[in-house]
């Protein structure tokens, strides 16, 4: 069994050490806001934040993020997240939305390092996260949305 | 106020129930005379103009619930069907609760993504379905009051006599208009009248997106849900020949592994039965990963197939296509394209004497285009819920064209009709790829099989290397120009794999006098299927490059040099069967001109490219800015202009249109997958470039024709041009014409 803080809730999960964070997340724990995508930490999908820092979680192995504070998009609820989530509906940015979990998980993190950033910050902060429906514009936009707002 | 021409008729009938707890339901079925004749001529598919159902409930405390019948990917009709009823239904936007219709075609007659089709075929029978409810309603408050209906007025779903001063509420009067007749005529409100259509509305799922609530199949749950997955053969031309799954067996968490056959032998395949394997190996257990792991241990052997038949059609349009053997390579298919570009090819439209012009011709200019096979990469990869029961047949789908999935459902799992019950999950992208679901059969077999819930799940690699692909093309275009620089002929010629992107009568077909186009195709077995704006994705791309090169070589701004030959075409047609409309085509071209600031541009640093297009009835127009950094294009501002005809709701809108800009830019510069001996060569996104942050144009500024046109589609148009407006803006940046997609092979060789 491995113990789990997701969203300040502790789970006990049982799964073998190198199961990625985000089929424990999805399947065993069952909150779904974290999307699956690629599964090798190219598109973005499954970001989540361990320990405040924006991770992979199709990559991540369960056993690295025992005993570490896991937050995902259901548990975006401090400042910076709700600033983050309300730019994203004012300047109306998702499409289809099945990679804009990811997006405001790696948003939120940027304007906690960055609470100003520029496009050039937004785009290298932002390049791991794909968008097929192309909301990129839209996402920098909200971005910076956001920032006024905390 | 008009009357309106599209008074249905008695055959047409209005279903009223009423629900639990009180309040009124209405269905409508529409039939075929709802819509004129000439849009029916007009309409793409054969089913596009028929039946259509809006769903309306009111409940007794004046809740009003209106159901979004089709499939929502992304492109916000859940947002944009429902404003429509709303409008005549003449209620307060802000309190209406939208959900997403489940399958029922039967009921709602249309339930169909794809062709840009949503806002042109639903226009009418939504709006009067709104307006059918809300005179109901009237007819209900005259009864009670016992005052003629002319003296009332209906508002923010409140029903008002303003000579009594009464007021009473849409759901205090649910139940008595429920039990009325259908009226027979109805009044719709003109174009240019309206109050809710044509103002930005966000979308009625936002803030369930942001919150990670949305549901999509993926993440569908169910008591005793098992996975899933397929294992596929590795390669083009090659099918399962055994399995061991003697060590997949011993693994963690796996239920069972087994062989599907997807289609059952002389299955004949309906419009969008389109399969990429169809024996496949499946291995189910408890959760995703200890499948993903148990399917690394089965033991599998592939063999080369021969050619085989498949059946499609019914009736007279029936027919037998063979699929060739053999393991296919993209730099073969580019062989064979060339050759093919040295015979005669079909002939698809002659005007005039090609021939005996570019004998005459003082200069000939010819270029080839080519792209290649193009994998949709949503990014939810395919997923297919399944629960198989004695009562009933359950799914959770992403599907695009659910009212076509019927006869592969009965035939290939053998479930009677009434027994499907389909959930219309909200699609993680589309773009073309939901519109094969094979993935629902697939899905059907294991839960059958196992006699469990399962959800059938592809990872990134199943879904790219198992695609419906946009097939790969070429074409060359040609031009005779006179000693006085008159453009005297247009030769078009080209083909596919397995189909040409020629569509002849479009532009410029009628603007010259000797015209010629051709076409050949060449068999694949590399399955292949719609791609956001089919064959014009590509034709756009080599055509409006074309244009842009030769207006260059006869001293013409490339636009007013286009303006030029629609003003031509449209007053003096060569030919016949010219399919655009010549004044709109110019219409999106001047608004383009006039808000890019054409001739005096702001930016002196970047360079600019401009391409129009018409399909998909719409018509656009992009100009795009450009600059090179360290050898790399890098995009700054893009101006478009639509004409769609009336907005329905333009935030949607310009987040199509910025959409399809950004997904053109992205395949034309990286999009391309190869094959190698029938092997896919990307698997994944560190292989596959896709256009992220950092190539996202700086700015995308959106202009509609405004004029009262009834609504034409906004999904595709805006995407086959911006192909060639990139092209031409790299050119005019690099100084080099940039012919095979995608690009970025060249760029990165210089």
């Amino acid at each position: 069994m491995i113990q789990l803080n997701i969203n300040n809730k502790v789970y006990e999960v049982d799964a073998s050490a190198e199961m990625p964070l985000l089929w424990a997340i999805r399947d065993l724990v069952g909150l779904t806001g974290t999307k699956f995508g690629c599964g090798m930490a190219q598109c973005g999908a499954c970001t989540v934040h361990v320990d405040g820092t924006p991770v992979r979680s199709c990559s991540f192995p369960v056993a690295a993020a025992a005993g570490k504070k896991i937050t995902t998009i259901e548990g975006m609820t401090e400042k910076i997240g709700e600033a983050v989530k309300k730019a994203w509906i004012e300047l109306q940015v998702p499409q289809c939305g099945y990679c804009q979990s990811g997006q405001i998980m790696s948003a939120t993190a940027l304007l906690k390092s960055k609470p100003h950033p520029t496009d050039a910050d937004i785009d290298a902060a932002m390049q791991g996260n794909l968008c097929r429906c192309g909301t990129y514009q839209r996402i920098r936009s909200a971005i910076h949305r956001a920032a006024e707002m905390i | 106020m008009e009357k309106s021409n599209n008074t249905h008729s008695r055959r047409s009938f209005l279903k009223v129930s009423s629900i639990t707890g009180g309040g009124m339901m209405i269905g409508f079925s529409w039939l075929a005379n709802l819509i004129p004749n000439e849009a029916m001529a007009a309409a793409v598919a054969s089913k596009d103009w028929i039946e259509l159902t809006g769903f309306i409930k009111i409940f007794p405390d004046n809740r009003i619930t209106i159901i979004s019948p089709n499939p929502e990917f992304g492109q916000n009709v859940m947002t944009s069907l429902p404003m429509m009823i709303a409008e005549e239904l003449e209620v307060d936007w802000t309190k209406i609760k939208v959900e997403q219709g489940d399958y029922d075609t039967p009921r709602f007659k249309r339930q169909f993504t794809g062709g840009s089709q949503a806002m042109r075929t639903t226009w009418k029978p939504l709006r009067t379905a709104g307006a059918t409810a809300r005179l109901m309603l009237l007819q209900a408050a005259a009864n009670e009051w016992n005052v003629p209906l002319a003296e009332l007025t209906a508002s923010n779903g409140f029903i008002n006599h303003k000579a009594t001063n009464k007021i009473v509420s849409y759901g205090a009067l649910a139940t008595a208009a429920s039990k009325l007749p259908t009226p027979e005529k109805i009044s719709l409100k003109k174009n240019g009248e309206f109050s809710l259509i044509g103002t930005p509305q966000k979308n009625v799922e936002g803030s369930k997106v942001v919150t990670g609530k949305s549901l999509f199949t993926m993440d569908y749950k169910h008591e005793g849900m098992l996975i899933a997955m397929a294992i596929r053969p590795t390669a083009f031309g090659m099918k399962l020949k055994t399995f061991d799954a003697t060590e997949a067996l011993k693994m963690p968490g796996i239920k069972d592994v087994f062989e599907i056959q997807v289609y059952k032998d002389g299955y004949v395949k309906a419009g969008f039965d389109t399969r990429t394997f169809n024996n496949l190996v499946v291995v189910v257990g408890n959760t995703t990963w200890e499948v993903m792991n148990a399917r690394k241990k089965v033991n599998i052997q592939w063999e080369a197939f021969q050619p085989y038949k498949e059946f499609a059609g019914a009736g007279n349009n029936k027919r037998e296509d063979t699929i060739p053997a053999g393991l296919e390579s993209t730099d073969e298919h580019l062989k064979q394209m060339y050759e093919k570009q040295q015979v005669q090819g079909k002939i698809l439209r002659k005007d005039g004497d090609p021939d005996a012009a570019f004998a005459k011709a003082k200069k000939v200019i010819e270029k080839t285009y080519s792209a290649p096979f193009l994998p949709h990469n949503t990014m939810e990869p395919i997923s297919c819920f399944a629960h198989i029961t004695d009562e009933r047949a359950f799914f959770v789908a992403p599907i695009q064209i659910p009212e076509m999935m019927k006869q592969s459902i009965t035939t290939n799992l053998d479930i009677p009709a009434e027994k499907i019950e389909m959930k219309l999950a909200r699609m993680g992208g589309g773009f073309g790829r939901r519109a094969y679901g094979h993935y629902i059969i697939e899905a059907g077999l294991i839960s059958k099989k196992m006699k469990a819930p399962i959800k059938l799940i592809y990872t990134r690699e199943d879904d790219m290397t198992n695609g419906v692909y946009r097939p790969s093309y070429m074409v060359t275009y040609k031009a005779a120009i006179d000693e006085k620089n008159n453009v005297t002929a247009i030769h078009i010629k080209g083909g596919g794999l397995p189909e040409n992107a020629i569509h002849e009568n479009r532009f410029p077909a009628g603007a010259f006098e000797n015209y010629l186009a051709e076409g050949w195709d060449i068999p694949t077995n590399i399955t292949i299927g719609a791609f956001r704006a089919p064959r014009s994705n590509f034709i756009a791309s080599a055509e409006q490059s074309f244009l842009d090169e030769l207006a260059e070589a006869i001293d013409k701004d490339p636009i007013d040099f286009r303006i030029e030959l629609l003003k031509k075409a449209k007053a003096n047609p060569i030919g016949k069967n010219n399919e655009y409309d010549a004044d709109r085509y110019i219409g999106v071209l001047e608004l383009v001109k006039e808000k890019s600031n054409w001739g005096s541009p702001k930016n002196k640093h970047a360079k600019r490219g401009v391409a129009a297009y018409f399909c998909h009835n719409s018509y656009a127009a992009h100009v795009l800015e450009l600059t090179m950094k360290d050898g790399q294009p890098v995009v700054g501002n893009i101006v478009s202009a639509l004409d769609c005809g009336v907005v329905v709701n333009p935030e949607g809108a310009k987040n199509m249109v910025e959409g399809a800009i950004v997904d053109g830019i992205g395949n034309v510069l990286f999009g391309g997958l190869r094959f190698e001996k029938g092997v896919p060569m990307q698997k994944n996104f560190n292989q596959y470039r896709m256009i992220r942050m950092k190539e996202a144009p700086k700015k995308i500024e959106i202009h509609f024709v405004q004029n009262n046109i009834d609504p034409t589609g906004l999904g595709e148009p805006p995407f086959p041009p911006i192909f060639a407006a990139f092209a031409n803006a790299l050119y005019k940046a690099t100084g080099k014409r940039h012919y095979h997609q995608p690009f970025i092979n060249d760029l990165n060789k210089s």
